[in-house]
């Protein structure tokens, strides 16, 4: 293909989207459907993501410091328990802040009725970064002098993180799958568009088209149908999530999902329509194309 | 210049082999114009294909304008058609494209630049006696003109060769002998053509070298009368 014909090639394949208007129309529809699937999926994996780490985050380690250490001592552990790597933060929760607690939770209970500030520990609530890395991380504090003993509750750490990784996985398989067949989708339509224009290939051939020379249209009308597909879909994938969040927001038994707006996955999903949907294009015109390049 | 030396050419059709040339020699000088005649089956379509690299022979070899068509590389395929430029019975021009637009169509594929599109289309246009058709649609203008049009578009780049495959077959006596003899002139300024060709009337009128095939074999080639 020579520099000459750059400017012709693309004016073709914009000329092809609009000389074959109903293929075209169909590929966009298809692609649309499909991006919107792969897009659902997304924003659901995205938005588990944040709720899994939103819940893990609340699963905090708590460090009770030795009841014999003097309250400065005591103050001054949780400098060393911060310069643990894994350590988000730490706060110091007195005795008799503890004994607040306590008390509001367990009012009305006479059992309780008895209990001192002094009967409690000063202690640590501990937030991990990684909540993977919880038993290494106590096992640090351990070490640290004036540290009585630690609450950590492993399991459920270990809980959330299977829980992320199930989902991460199964939201992955769906949305390579659901890519697979819209190419496949894709690339049927195309070759049903292209076989409107079986003659006008072989008329290319017959003057001394290269390969290149008759498929470089086919990839512009891919590239053009896919990003405008991405956008349509894009558009579409906003208003029903937004819709979505309105209708469970509204729900009451609902609330725990808390679904983050749209506006704070633009980034991502930009990323992940455009990139679907040129792959879907151009991947599917070319496959498409490359039937009618035997000479 | 086309040269077959020894050409098989055998397909298989369902696991029977089928033989649609059988050791076939034969040459064409550059600015000869002959006529390629022969029954249904006889090969012509086979030594068409083999000339333009859509086939490869089977045993033998072919050489056209400087190419090997036993040995030649895919992607060598599209500069071996610029050589040669094709008309059809059937004049496979594009219906959305105006007449001009067929024209640099293929001009465009060889990459010319569109100050040279602008001043050749029209004058092979000229050649053809299209003046004034040029924003014509193919359906909008006569059979005859439609052939017309195929002609310049073989001849818009200048090619060494011109293989007409059967030009004349839509056409009435009167059209056929008008694309026949443009075909001669075509031929006086120095390009080969070879006519692929049924009809024995054209054949007896314009007295030009004959090659006739049977059963893919050359049985008989010289000068008609």
């Amino acid at each position: 293909m020579k520099v000459n014909n750059f400017g012709y090639l693309v004016k073709e394949g914009f000329r092809g989207i609009f000389s074959h208007g109903l293929p075209s129309f169909a590929a966009v529809c298809v692609t649309v459907a499909c991006l919107l699937i792969v897009g659902s999926f997304s924003v659901l994996m995205y938005n588990v993501g944040i709720m899994v780490e939103e819940l893990n985050k609340t699963n905090e380690i708590l460090v009770y410091i030795d009841a014999e250490l003097p309250d400065a001592d005591a103050r001054s552990v949780g400098t060393q328990i911060n310069r643990i790597e894994n350590v988000q933060n730490s706060v110091f929760v007195s005795r008799e802040e503890a004994l607040e607690a306590f008390v509001a939770e367990h009012q009305g209970d006479s059992a309780f009725s008895g209990v001192e500030a002094t009967d409690l520990r000063h202690r640590y609530v501990v937030t991990l970064m990684d909540n993977t890395k919880m038993a290494e991380t106590v096992v640090d504090i351990e070490e640290i002098s004036g540290v009585a003993n630690i609450s950590a509750a492993y399991e459920l750490a270990e809980g959330f993180s299977t829980i992320q990784s199930v989902v991460r996985i199964a939201s992955i398989a769906v949305i390579v799958a659901l890519l697979f067949v819209s190419l496949l989708i894709i690339s049927n339509t195309v070759k049903m568009a292209m076989s409107d224009r079986k003659d006008e290939i072989g008329i290319m051939k017959m003057v001394g088209a290269t390969n290149g020379f008759i498929s470089f249209p086919y990839l512009v009308e891919g590239f053009v149908l896919g990003i405008f597909s991405a956008a349509v879909a894009f558009g579409l994938q906003w208003l029903l999530y937004d819709l979505l969040v309105a209708r469970l927001a509204a729900v009451d038994t609902l609330q725990l999902f808390s679904f983050v707006p749209f506006t704070r996955l633009l980034t991502p999903m930009i990323i992940t329509f455009t990139a679907a949907g040129l792959f879907v294009g151009i991947v599917g015109s070319l496959n498409s194309v490359r039937k009618f390049m035997d000479v | 210049m086309i040269e077959f030396s020894n050409v098989t050419k055998a397909y298989t059709n369902k696991d029977r082999e089928v033989h649609a040339l059988c050791g076939v020699d034969l040459v064409i000088e550059d600015g000869e114009f002959a006529f390629l005649v022969g029954h249904s089956g006889s090969g012509k379509s086979t030594i068409i294909k083999l000339i333009t690299g859509e086939l490869k022979p089977t045993e033998g070899s072919v050489h056209v304008n400087g190419y090997s068509l036993d040995r030649i590389r895919k992607r060598e395929i599209p500069f071996l058609r610029r050589t040669i430029g094709v008309v059809y019975q059937d004049f496979r021009l594009i219906k959305n494209m105006t007449v001009y637009e067929n024209v640099a169509f293929a001009m465009r594929v060889i990459g010319a630049r569109e100050e040279e599109i602008a001043e050749r289309v029209p004058y092979v246009l000229s050649l053809v006696g299209l003046e004034g058709k040029s924003d014509s649609k193919p359906d909008e203008i006569s059979g005859g003109e439609q052939q017309r049009v195929a002609v310049a578009r073989a001849l818009v780049n200048n090619p060494s060769m011109i293989i007409a495959d059967e030009p004349t077959g839509n056409l009435d006596q009167d059209l056929a002998v008008d694309i026949m003899s443009l075909l001669e002139e075509i031929n006086n300024l120095g390009t080969t053509i070879l006519v692929v060709t049924h009809a024995k009337d054209l054949v007896e009128r314009f007295k030009k070298r004959v090659i006739v095939l049977d059963k893919g074999l050359v049985v008989s080639d010289g000068m008609e009368g």
